[in-house]
C-alpha cells in the first residue's frame, strides 16, 4: 500500500527514510508542533517549494533541461489565482478556475518556448527561457492596470480561510483551530498529492524515457523515441505544477507580486535548493527545499550573532554579515555541483550501497 | 594538347545566393529606415538612430567575448555577467580617485582618466576571467548542464563579493566634463558619450575582424572553432589558446562595463544579470559563436530598443524578444550559424 503510494520509488536509505519522516511529521503537525505566526508561515512556505522544487527537478534532474523561466511559470500561477481573487471575489469557484486558467496559461506558455527552443540544444533553451522569463518579469511590473505593478496584488480570500474563522471555540492542545489552520492543511494536503502525483510521473514508463533521454538524447532517438516530444511533455508538465504551487502561494500570503513570484533571487533559490538536495530525485526537492527555507529563516539569526562577535576582525565580519548568506550558498552550490552532483539524497543513498 | 587541358571549374555561387547570404547585413539599414518611417520626425529619428548604434556597441563590446568563447571551447558562460558589472565598480572606484582629473576642464585629462579606468578595469576582469577558467570551468568541460550550473554559481558568488567589497548601495558618478553634453544638428541633439561609444565599438569591430581574418591567432582561433580537436593534432596547445580567448573576451566585459557604467552614470552589483539578458538575445540572433553576427545582433537589438522605447515605452523588451523569435523563425541557428549544433 504504502509503496505503492510512493509509486514504487521508495527512499532506500535508513538515514534518507528517517531524515523524510521527520520532515513529514514536523510538517504535519507544524501548527501543534511549533505554535507561533513565524513558524507556521515557514512550513506552508516549505511546503509551497517543495511542491515547486520537485516540479524543477523534473526539468533539471530528469530531462536535463535547465530552464531560468520557472518562476515565470510560478508566477503565472499565482497571478491566475490572485486576479480571479480580486476580480470576481473571494469565492471558491474563482479560486478554482483562477488556479486552472494559471495553469492552462502556463502550460501553453512552456509548449510554445519548448517547440520553439528545445529541438536545438539544452544551451540554447538556458538562455532563450533567461531572456523570455525577465522579460516577463518587466512586462508584469509594467502592467499595473491588471498586475498591480511592483505593488502587487491584495485580495481576499473565502472567508473560512481566514484568521476571523472560527471551527471550534476553544483551543485544541492549545492551538485555536481558526480558518488559518485550514489554509495552512490546504496547502499541506494539496502540496502532499502534488508530490506525489510527481512521484508517480517520473516512475512511470514516461519517466523512465525522460531519463532515457537525458543520458543519451541520440541514442534514445535512434530506439524511436521522439525526443522533442518528450522533453516538450516534460517541460509543460513542470510548468503546470509550477504553476499550481503558485497558486497555493497565492491562497496562503493573500498577496502576489512580483518579487515573491518572479524575481530572479527566487529562480536562483529554487536551482540551489534542487542541486543541494540532490537532482533526479525528488526526495532530493523535501530535503533541499526544507533545509533551504530553515537556513533561510534561521541561519540569518545565527551569523548576525557569529558576525557580532567577530565584529573586531573587518573582513572576516563582512564576510559572515547575515546578508551575505547568498554567498556562502553560491560557494557550496559550485562544491557540490562538483563533488556532489547527487546532492544530499545521492550522498545519503551512495552511503547505504 | 594545350587544347584539351583541364581547367579548374571554379564555382560561381549564384547571385541570388550571394544576395540571401548578405542579407543579415541589410537588416540593419531596413531597421533604420523602418524607424524613420514609423518615428516620421528625422530629428528625433537621428538622435535615437545614434543612441541605439552607441547601445549596440556596448552590447557587442560586452557580447563578443562571449560569442567566441562559445564558439572555440563551447562553453558557454552564464557569469560573463559577473565581468560587466566587476568592471564597471573598478572603473567607478578609478575614475572617484581621479576626480581631480574627471573635473578639470581639460580634455586631454579627462580622457587619460577615463582611459586609465578603462585599462584598471580590463586588467582586473582579465585577471578575473583567468581564476574564473581555471576554478570554475575548466573542471566542466564538455559537460553543458554542469556548465551552466556552476557559471550561474559563480555570478552568485561574484555578485555577493561585490557587495562585499563595495557595498550593498548602488554607485553613482557623473560623466568627465569633456564627454557631458551634446552637440545640436539642426533640431537633433546627439550626445557626445554616445559618439564616443560608437566610435570605439566600431574600432574593437574591426580590430577584432583584423585579428580573426589576418593574424595567426586568429587563425588559430577559426580553425579551433571549426575543428578543436584537428588543431591540437597539428600541435597547437588549444587549451592555452582558449584561455587567453577567455581572459580576453573578460577584459572586454569589464570595458562594456564601464561604458555602460558611464553611459548609465549609475551601476548595481546586479547590472551584470539584468544586461546579460540582452546579451545574451544578441548572442542567440547573431549564431553561437559568430563575431559578425553577433554586431549586427546587437546592432538590431540597440536600434529597435531605442525605436520602441520612444513609440511605445511599455513593450520595449518585449519587441527584443520579438525580434529574437522573427530571427530564429527565419534562421532557427541564428543569422551566421559558425558552430554546427552538437
Amino acid at each position: 500500500m504504502l509503496t505503492k503510494l510512493f509509486s514504487g520509488d521508495t527512499p532506500r536509505s535508513g538515514l534518507l527514510t528517517v531524515l523524510l519522516l521527520i520532515v513529514l511529521v514536523s510538517l504535519a503537525f507544524a501548527p501543534f508542533l511549533f505554535p507561533g505566526t513565524k513558524s507556521l508561515e515557514t512550513a506552508a512556505r516549505i511546503c509551497i517549494f517543495i511542491v515547486l522544487v520537485a516540479s524543477y527537478d523534473l526539468l533539471l534532474g530528469y530531462s536535463g533541461i535547465v530552464s531560468f523561466a520557472h518562476t515565470m511559470f510560478f508566477g503565472i500561477g499565482a497571478y491566475g489565482t490572485a486576479l480571479a481573487l480580486s476580480s470576481t471575489g473571494p469565492s471558491y469557484w474563482s479560486m478554482i478556475w483562477g488556479t486552472a486558467a494559471g495553469a492552462v496559461l502556463a502550460a501553453a506558455f512552456a509548449l510554445a518556448i519548448g517547440l520553439f527552443s528545445l529541438r536545438v540544444k539544452a544551451i540554447f533553451f538556458a538562455m532563450v527561457t533567461l531572456a523570455v522569463a525577465s522579460a516577463f518579469a518587466v512586462l508584469v511590473s509594467q502592467m499595473s492596470w491588471l498586475t498591480g505593478g511592483e505593488d502587487g496584488l491584495n485580495y481576499k480570500i473565502p472567508r473560512e480561510l481566514t484568521p476571523a474563522f472560527k471551527l471550534v471555540k476553544e483551543k485544541v492542545l492549545g492551538v485555536r483551530i481558526n480558518g488559518k489552520l485550514l489554509a495552512y492543511y490546504l496547502v499541506f494536503f494539496a502540496s502532499a498529492i502534488l508530490f506525489l502525483m510527481m512521484l508517480r510521473i517520473v516512475n512511470s514508463p514516461f519517466g523512465r524515457t525522460l531519463k532515457a533521454v537525458r543520458d543519451n538524447a541520440f541514442r534514445a532517438e535512434a530506439i524511436g523515441y521522439r525526443v522533442v516530444w518528450y522533453r516538450t511533455t516534460a517541460t509543460v508538465l513542470s510548468a503546470v505544477m509550477a504553476a499550481l504551487a503558485g497558486s497555493l502561494l497565492a491562497i496562503w500570503l493573500r498577496y502576489t507580486g512580483p518579487a515573491t513570484t518572479l524575481s530572479m533571487e527566487i529562480m536562483i533559490d529554487i536551482l540551489l535548493m534542487v542541486v543541494i538536495g540532490g537532482m533526479g530525485t525528488l526526495y532530493g526537492a523535501v530535503l533541499g527545499a526544507t533545509i533551504f527555507i530553515l537556513a533561510q529563516t534561521y541561519l540569518h539569526n545565527l551569523m548576525g550573532v557569529a558576525a557580532d562577535a567577530t565584529s573586531a576582525v573587518p573582513l572576516v565580519s563582512t564576510l559572515i554579515a547575515p546578508e551575505r548568506w547568498l554567498l556562502w550558498l553560491g560557494v557550496l552550490f559550485i562544491l557540490s555541483v562538483y563533488f556532489f552532483p547527487t546532492g544530499i539524497v545521492g550522498r545519503l543513498r551512495a552511503g547505504r550501497a | 594538347m594545350s587544347d584539351t587541358s583541364i581547367k579548374p571549374r571554379i564555382e560561381k555561387v549564384p547571385l541570388s545566393e550571394q544576395f540571401f547570404q548578405k542579407l543579415p547585413v541589410l537588416l540593419v539599414p531596413m531597421l533604420a529606415l523602418g524607424g524613420l518611417v514609423a518615428i516620421g520626425s528625422p530629428d528625433s529619428w537621428l538622435t535615437l538612430t545614434v543612441a541605439g548604434l552607441a547601445m549596440g556597441m556596448m552590447i557587442f563590446i560586452m557580447a563578443s567575448g562571449l560569442t567566441v568563447v562559445f564558439g572555440l571551447m563551447d562553453v558557454i558562460n552564464f557569469g560573463h555577467g559577473a565581468f560587466v558589472a566587476v568592471g564597471a565598480f573598478v572603473g567607478f572606484t578609478v575614475l572617484a580617485w581621479l576626480a581631480g582629473w574627471t573635473t578639470s576642464p581639460s580634455v586631454m585629462l579627462n580622457l587619460f582618466a577615463v582611459l586609465i579606468a578603462i585599462l584598471a578595469a580590463m586588467l582586473v576582469t582579465g585577471l578575473l576571467g583567468y581564476a574564473f577558467e581555471r576554478v570554475i570551468v575548466m573542471p566542466v568541460y564538455g559537460e553543458h548542464l554542469k556548465q551552466i550550473l556552476v557559471t550561474m554559481g559563480g555570478l552568485i558568488v561574484a555578485q555577493q563579493m561585490i557587495y562585499v567589497v563595495w557595498g550593498p548601495d548602488e554607485l553613482h558618478l557623473s560623466r568627465p566634463e569633456a564627454l557631458k553634453g551634446s552637440f545640436v544638428i539642426g533640431e537633433a541633439a546627439i550626445e557626445k558619450y554616445r559618439l564616443v561609444a560608437v566610435g570605439i565599438g566600431l574600432a574593437l569591430f574591426l580590430a577584432m575582424r583584423h585579428i580573426l581574418k589576418s593574424t595567426k591567432v586568429g587563425l588559430l582561433v577559426r580553425a579551433g572553432v571549426e575543428n578543436g580537436e584537428m588543431v591540437e593534432a597539428l600541435g597547437y596547445r588549444i587549451r592555452r589558446l582558449f584561455l587567453i580567448v577567455f581572459m580576453t573576451g573578460s577584459a572586454l566585459a569589464g570595458l562594456g562595463g564601464v561604458m555602460w557604467g558611464l553611459y548609465q552614470e549609475t551601476i548595481t552589483a546586479h547590472m551584470g544579470s539584468e544586461i546579460m539578458v540582452l546579451v545574451f538575445i544578441v548572442v542567440i540572433i547573431g549564431g553561437l559563436g559568430s563575431v559578425e553576427g553577433c554586431f549586427i545582433g546587437a546592432l538590431l537589438v540597440g536600434l529597435l530598443a531605442n525605436y520602441t522605447a520612444f513609440l511605445a515605452p511599455k513593450v520595449a523588451l518585449i519587441s527584443t524578444i520579438a525580434l529574437m523569435v522573427a530571427i530564429l523563425m527565419w534562421r532557427p541557428q541564428g543569422l551566421y550559424p559558425v558552430v554546427k549544433a552538437k
